[in-house]
């Protein structure tokens, strides 16, 4: 299990997450969510030793992480990363390199690996595409291609940032519902995500980081009833019961008149 | 990218690798057998096989065509893996030793060393190894720690480039025989290569080109990103750092024999990007022997075209590759990379 106790991290000396402490239980979805530039990506990026920590110190399995060779870090944390390039290269190919992490010298890429790597892409719904070119597919196969790598790996603990970002809706609650069966599966599962009512239907824990700072993590119904969304994302946050399970959904708080535009 | 992959459906892959293997030997046996004078299959294949002939033709072609035609592959070979290594290190198609002034770091200290002591040749590629690790760490190194983004790294390398070739000539200017016996420096050209010279840097290559090729799989992680390659298990810097240090080894030991030959490392990774994928050990060959071709056929045009004149071969690239460029900059939407 990683766990993060009071880690500041952050980019030339400037602390961008500051005194965070925070574990990602086994069997467990988190969603990590707080507004633009509350420091989400450096809180993943800190937990898997991208950025050294400044203060404090992340824990793999209680070991320090920066005891950890980076493939034995990258052997028990899978990133699928906000920002991707997409090399002109068949699709498994690229799903292949998940297995990298594991690779011993002359560095081929054995049978099991082609397994682990079709069996990523069947969970993923990109088997169809195996055999196409990455740079031609859509932003949502893609996606696809980009999960099976990160599966591939193969690890306890699992951080997507921002993995719904950009796709249609069903792919949205695909991604999710990938992110659910791997919590079942056992591994540890963080999401970073922006829309409020997708992270409180869909997680079992969720924190809530503002400006730098954890403002609570607990049960969605629990950070519901708290206040702090309301306080941190400046909109009202409401709860109903629905024949599909309780959903949430927010609007803005004050009940201001439409802008009107004269210039029309 | 968008990508022609014309080669790339696995029926044709092997037929792509058969012309490309074909086209590389039949410029290397042509550029043996044209010149002044035009020598048969026979002549120099005895030539070549019996090392102790005394006749004419086997003069020819020891003396005089064998260098220039392994200089015209090693350089075109070097040049353009080491552009492909460079523009996957630096994450951007548009980076080459020449543009991100690799190729004029090295001349340039070639040319001042040998302005202030004429040493033995065989250390001239050590030199222009050295001066080539020293421009890259210079652009790649302020850009890092200034984490500028891909463009200001080849605007930095533009200026640097700028910079050293203004130093080459004022070295040329003041003293006029620091670059004796390298003739078409500036532009680029191998008259005049010899055995002796070719020797040292024809090492360096062909065990920089291996251990490239060696850490392709890396090169091929490193392409996704760095976040995700580190993430991957990937040691960026240190990778980084071995392999820019080979891509400034490689375009180093081509400039110290071949002068600055400007566009084939731009030129054929993004020929070969879009011929065989970015699949990185297919994309390093690929580029090795599309280099090696390209060069030798520029070379080639160069000597015959308008014999008994010789055009520096720095010339006919610059023709074929400045047309190339424009068509490669503006056929991504808006010149964006």
């Amino acid at each position: 299990m990683i766990a993060l106790q009071s880690v500041s991290a952050g980019y030339d000396k400037t602390p961008i997450i500051q005194d965070i402490t925070l574990d990602f239980q086994p069997g467990q979805v988190l969603a990590l969510i707080g507004p633009n530039g509350s420091g989400k990506s450096t809180l993943l990026k800190a937990a898997l030793r991208l950025l050294p920590t400044m203060q404090g110190e992340v824990l793999y399995d209680g070991v320090n992480v920066e005891k950890l060779k980076r493939k034995e870090i990258a052997q028990k944390a899978a990133l699928l990363s906000q920002h991707r390039s997409t090399p002109s290269i068949q699709a498994l190919r690229m799903v292949l390199h998940g297995r990298f992490p594991y690779l011993s010298y002359p560095r081929q890429y054995a049978k099991r690996d082609w397994a682990i790597a079709r069996a990523a892409m069947d969970a993923t719904g990109s088997r169809a595409h195996e055999d196409a070119n990455v740079a031609t597919l859509s932003g949502g196969q893609q996606q696809g291609v980009y999960l099976a790598m990160t599966l591939t790996q193969d690890t306890e603990t699992v951080f997507m940032d921002e993995p719904t970002t950009y796709l249609d809706i069903r792919r949205q609650l695909q991604t999710v519902q990938t992110a659910r069966s791997l919590a079942h599966s056992g591994k540890a599962v963080v999401l970073v995500l922006h829309d409020l009512s997708l992270a409180l239907r869909s997680a079992d824990r969720v924190a809530v980081l503002c400006d730098g700072r954890l403002q609570c993590c607990d049960t969605p119904q629990a950070v519901f009833e708290s206040g702090v969304l309301e306080r941190v994302f400046q909109v009202a946050v409401h709860r109903m019961e629905t024949p599909q399970g309780v959903q949430y959904y927010s609007s803005l708080k004050e009940e201001s008149p439409c802008p009107t535009f004269h210039c029309l | 990218m968008r990508s022609l992959q014309t080669f790339s459906t696995r029926k044709h892959r092997w037929l792509f690798w058969l012309l490309l293997c074909l086209l590389t030997l039949g410029a290397a046996l042509w550029s043996l057998a044209a010149g002044a004078v035009s020598l048969s299959p026979a002549q120099i294949f005895s030539a070549l096989s019996r090392p102790n002939t005394a006749s004419t033709a086997a003069k020819i072609v020891r003396y005089s065509r064998l260098p220039r035609t392994c200089a015209s592959l090693l350089a075109g070979a070097a040049l353009a893996v080491s552009g492909t290594v460079i523009q996957t290190v630096l994450h951007n198609p548009l980076a080459s030793p020449g543009i991100i002034g690799v190729n004029s770091s090295a001349g340039f200290a070639v040319a001042l060393v040998c302005a202030i002591a004429p040493l033995s040749q065989r250390y001239v590629p050590l030199i222009a190894f050295s001066g080539a690790l020293l421009g890259a760490l210079l652009v790649v190194g302020l850009s890092q720690r200034t984490r500028a983004s891909r463009t200001t790294v080849v605007l930095a390398g533009v200026a640097v480039s700028n910079l050293l070739s203004a130093g080459i000539d004022a070295v040329v200017t003041l003293v006029p025989d620091a670059l004796n016996g390298v003739s078409d420096f500036r532009i680029g050209g191998f008259s005049g290569v010899s055995m002796a010279r070719l020797a040292p840097a024809a090492g360096l290559i062909l065990v920089s080109l291996l251990l490239v090729f060696s850490l392709s799989r890396q090169l091929d992680v490193l392409a996704l990103g760095s976040d995700t390659a580190q993430s991957l298990g990937l040691s960026v810097r240190p990778v980084r750092f071995v392999l820019l240090a080979l891509a400034a080894a490689l375009a180093g030991a081509a400039v110290s024999f071949s002068g600055l030959l400007g566009f084939v490392g731009l030129i054929i990774p993004n020929a070969m990007r879009r011929l065989v994928g970015e699949n990185s050990l297919p994309l390093l060959v690929g580029s090795a022997l599309g280099g090696a071709f390209f060069v030798t056929v520029c070379d080639l045009m160069a000597r015959t075209a308008f014999a008994p004149f010789e055009l520096p071969v720095g010339i006919v690239l610059a023709f074929i590759g400045a047309p190339f460029f424009l068509w490669l900059l503006f056929r991504q939407r808006g010149g964006r990379v």
